[in-house]
């Protein structure tokens, strides 16, 4: 290649307005540290440790021997969508026929963007409870849409207010987008909160998208399926995947609920861009529904035992944590240590090798935290836990920490 | 305790048995005294047999002769087949020994620092005993798993350092 070739025409148009305006994921640049850095324990991690249980594996395997490499029908494989309804009928008692209420998806990653793209017009704006998962603001963008951060805090447990969705609600609003328990602060919306949020969305109208992922990583009590409350059903898309529940993050396997005008109109926009899900992992997914409940079991177990060590260990050290009732992350506020979360997390890195995502990089509500996933294990979480009160005693016995706190 | 905190006490030791107390507590909400007075009740109750740890002697440049031998037996009247097999697995060669289905009666893990002495234990010590009536003997060559532990594959976590 010539530089003239390499020369830019100054001519040649700029890139999506849309896509530009998206920020850099927050996450982004401790990756590029962390991964750079020798020695690093990671609790920054949004996946699971595990690897996918060995029957679905060996499924998978078995079918690419086989040859079963095609696409599969647009809504995914039939004997995994009856499966799906077996399973949400007999943990939720809600009934979604396999045949046009239910699609397998490349992910909740793509059901959010579906879910966005089917109801979305250019300005239609989205309430979204903040902190949350990185990809629901871009996805909201990205489908024309306009995102509304409703701010939610540690002291009323993340919880909802409908005092604060009713103070956003404008006529242009069309849908409210919540993830259920929730990456990154592990709550879990109380049954009240949610009857609350479905008849606000009743008030006016809206529709419900909610992520319910983690629902199988519910500690205490049991998970509230969103669609499951009256009145919910006809408005509400439910969102849930294999990733965290069985610990299959890369083979990409999500699904969709949803009344059938809805659900149709998410298969037509799939089949277009996406045809079908990746069909070895929707033979890993079937064979992990029909066979490995007790491998999700125990990864759960494991997750609830961790947590508590986790939590303990915060409180422990001085960080105020509240147990979260699902999903694998803690949230502690780290406000005691007189640093931003961005601050904390940096340091914390560079000074103990230890790395957490700062809570500032979820939304509204997030900064003043820091994100620990026990996704991580259990010896691992101790050490860390070891590093981090060296950092914290460090940091309050130093001037730097004082002067940080005096400046407050 | 209740029963159910106990069980989940054994699981957890069963996967790792030097978790400490204090571990154990945090893990499962209870105060580790209680939890170390559930341990020793489990141990008193022989619930709890033994702690041990998972070698791989291979690695470690030991070589063990390890040998599984399927006995076929006379029951006796009354003892059935207990008198022998505990005969049998008061031997300090087996590691382990279980009545089991099929062609045989019992199964027997042997081990021993040669081939020779294993051959001669497994001839003079459990093909004598009265109501033996045969042994079949299969000598361990490679171990893959023992102990709910894979011996040969190192799974390296693999994830990215930090995602969303
Ligand atoms: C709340 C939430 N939703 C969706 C996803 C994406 O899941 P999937 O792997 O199914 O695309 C994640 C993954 O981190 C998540 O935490």
């Amino acid at each position: 290649m010539s530089v003239a070739d390499n020369a830019k025409d100054p001519d040649l148009k700029g890139l999506s307005k849309t896509a530009a305006q998206l920020p850099q994921s927050g996450i982004r640049k401790f990756f590029e540290i962390a991964s750079q850095m020798q020695n690093v324990i990671s609790l920054g991690v949004g996946e699971p440790d595990f690897a996918t249980p060995w029957t679905a594996r060996e499924a998978a395997i078995y079918s690419i021997e086989k040859g079963q490499t095609t696409y599969t029908s647009n809504l995914g494989l039939i004997e995994l969508r009856r499966e799906l309804a077996k399973l949400i009928r007999r943990r939720y008692a809600v009934e979604y026929n396999p045949d046009g209420e239910i699609l397998i998806t490349t992910g909740v990653a793509q059901g959010l963007d579906l879910a966005a793209r089917a109801l979305l017009d250019i300005g239609d704006e989205v309430l979204i409870p903040e902190p949350c998962f990185v990809s629901y603001k871009p996805c909201v963008s990205l489908a024309g849409g306009v995102p509304v951060a409703v701010e939610t805090n540690s002291s009323s447990n993340f919880q909802v207010a409908t005092r604060a969705l009713d103070d956003l609600v404008t006529p242009r609003t069309k849908a409210i987008l919540i993830g259920h328990p929730s990456n990154p602060t592990g709550a879990v919306f109380e049954k009240e909160t949610l009857m609350k949020i479905v008849d606000f969305a009743c008030r006016h109208g809206l529709y419900i998208i909610s992520d319910e992922i983690y629902d199988r990583l519910t500690y205490d009590g049991t998970h509230t399926m969103v669609a499951a409350l009256p009145r919910a059903f006809e408005r509400t898309i439910t969102l849930n995947g294999f990733s965290k529940t069985y610990a299959m993050t890369g083979w990409r396997i999500g699904y969709a609920c949803a009344p059938p005008e809805i659900l149709n109109t998410m298969m037509k926009i799939h089949s277009y861009t996406m045809l079908s899900a990746p069909t070895p992992g929707q033979k890993a997914a079937l064979d992990a529904v029909r066979r490995a409940e007790k491998d999700a079991l125990a990864m759960a177990q494991e997750y609830r035992r961790r947590r508590n060590i986790i939590v303990n260990g915060c409180n422990s050290i001085g960080l105020d944590c509240a147990l979260p009732g699902g999903s694998f992350y803690a949230f502690p506020s780290i406000r005691s240590s007189g640093l931003s979360s961005e601050q904390f997390a940096e340091r914390l890195l560079y000074e103990e090798q230890v790395a957490v995502v700062p809570g500032g990089v979820f939304g509204l509500g997030g900064e003043g935290h820091v994100r620990m996933s026990y996704a991580t294990d259990g010896e691992l979480i101790k050490k860390a836990l070891e590093r981090m009160k060296r950092f914290v005693d460090n940091l309050s016995s130093s001037d730097v920490g004082m002067t940080a706190k005096a400046a407050r | 305790m209740n029963t159910e905190k106990s069980r989940e006490i054994l699981q957890i030791l069963q996967h790792d048995s030097r978790t400490t107390a204090e571990s154990i507590a945090s893990m499962i909400g209870e105060s580790v005294q209680d939890v170390k007075a559930g341990i020793e009740r489990l141990e008193n109750d022989g619930i709890i047999k033994h702690y041990s740890t998972t070698v791989d002697w291979e690695k470690a440049g030991v070589d063990k002769i390890v040998a599984f031998v399927d006995i076929t037996v006379v029951p006796a009247r009354e003892v059935g087949f207990d008198a022998i097999a505990m005969r049998i697995a008061r031997h300090p060669e087996v590691r382990s020994a279980w009545l089991v289905s099929g062609g045989c009666d019992l199964s027997i893990m042997v081990e021993a620092a040669t081939l020779k002495d294993l051959a001669n234990f497994v001839a003079e010590k459990i093909a004598t005993i009265d109501g033996v009536s045969g042994t079949n003997t299969q000598f361990l060559l490679r171990k893959y798993k023992e102990d709910n532990v894979l011996f040969h594959e190192l799974e390296p976590d693999n994830r990215l350092v930090v995602s969303p």
